[in-house]
């Protein structure tokens, strides 16, 4: 079943294909505006948990981006591995290192003006670079993308790479373990 | 839809991102911080496949996505560490290699 057929830009997809345009930019919108403001609070919040919770619905709409843009299965996968998997340790974390909750000096350096300087400075030159380079160049996604075709590319062009991303997966799996035991055994 | 609409959006998280790691003193929300700087690349190879009407961008937004997975693993492991051994997260504490 096709994910991009239950998102919004499909409901209208029985009108003209401008109707459909205005339908996914409005997608957008929404879509960006809710990870922009998360991935915001993720940085400026005291509370480490509410940091977490936050870095969930940036996940999310990085997810919802990956199905406008017809991309179903990484989509999915996003959502299995970051929200499923990676949140849950990063909430592991936080339980074990006891972090202090809502205190501001643990939390933030002393030098976040610099910080913000060097981020303001970044996003003002990538983004004359980007809108220097692309300008309006158009997208159009006809179809979105299968998941036959995405394994089709991995288990014949990128065999090797996928082979040494599922060697170093489990490298660092181990790695983990073994940093993280305890020395006395257990 | 315009392609410059996604890379801007990315370039944005890009940024929130690079700000989190600068200015955490926390090391677990420095590493959440990395995830979003991750997220926004994938963002990037997402677009580009649909720009180009090829596979490949996807499927290396798969990989990046093990990597970050592996990476999270490992970083966490460490902050585990530094907590065992100094009863602290406080990056600014961890100066040892300070000259």
């Amino acid at each position: 079943m096709n994910l991009l057929a239950l998102s919004l830009p499909a409901v209208l997809a029985q009108s003209d294909s401008g109707d459909l345009l205005v339908a996914q930019n409005i997608a957008f919108g929404i879509i960006a505006a809710t990870m922009l403001f998360s991935a915001w609070r993720v940085v400026s919040t005291n509370n480490i948990v509410h940091a977490a919770l936050y870095l969930v619905i940036a996940l999310a709409g990085v997810a919802a981006i990956f199905i406008l843009l017809g991309a179903e299965f990484v989509g999915v996968t996003q959502i299995l591995v970051y929200i499923g998997a990676v949140v849950v340790l990063f909430l592991f974390g936080i339980m074990l290192t006891r972090a202090r909750l809502g205190d501001v000096e643990s939390v933030d350096h002393e030098n976040r003006l610099i910080a913000a300087l060097t981020a303001v400075l970044l996003a003002v030159v990538m983004s004359y670079a980007l809108i220097d380079s692309f300008g309006d160049t158009r997208i159009d996604i006809e179809t979105p993308s299968t998941t036959q075709a995405v394994s089709d590319s991995i288990f014949s062009d990128y065999i090797i790479p996928f082979e040494a991303v599922s060697l170093l997966l489990l490298a660092a799996l181990i790695g983990a373990i073994v940093v993280a035991r305890r020395e006395d055994g257990s | 839809m315009v392609l410059n609409q996604f890379l801007l959006l990315a370039a944005a998280l890009f940024c929130i991102g690079v700000y989190g790691v600068l200015a955490r003193r926390n090391g677990v929300m420095v590493l959440m911080s990395v995830e979003l700087i991750l997220n926004a690349v994938n963002i990037n190879l997402v677009a580009f496949a649909a720009f180009t009407n090829s596979i490949a961008g996807e499927v290396f937004a798969l990989f990046v996505i093990a990597i970050a997975a592996a990476e999270v693993g490992v970083g966490l492991a460490i902050v585990l560490l530094i907590y065992r051994n100094r009863k602290s997260i406080d990056l600014t504490e961890v100066d040892l290699l300070k000259g």
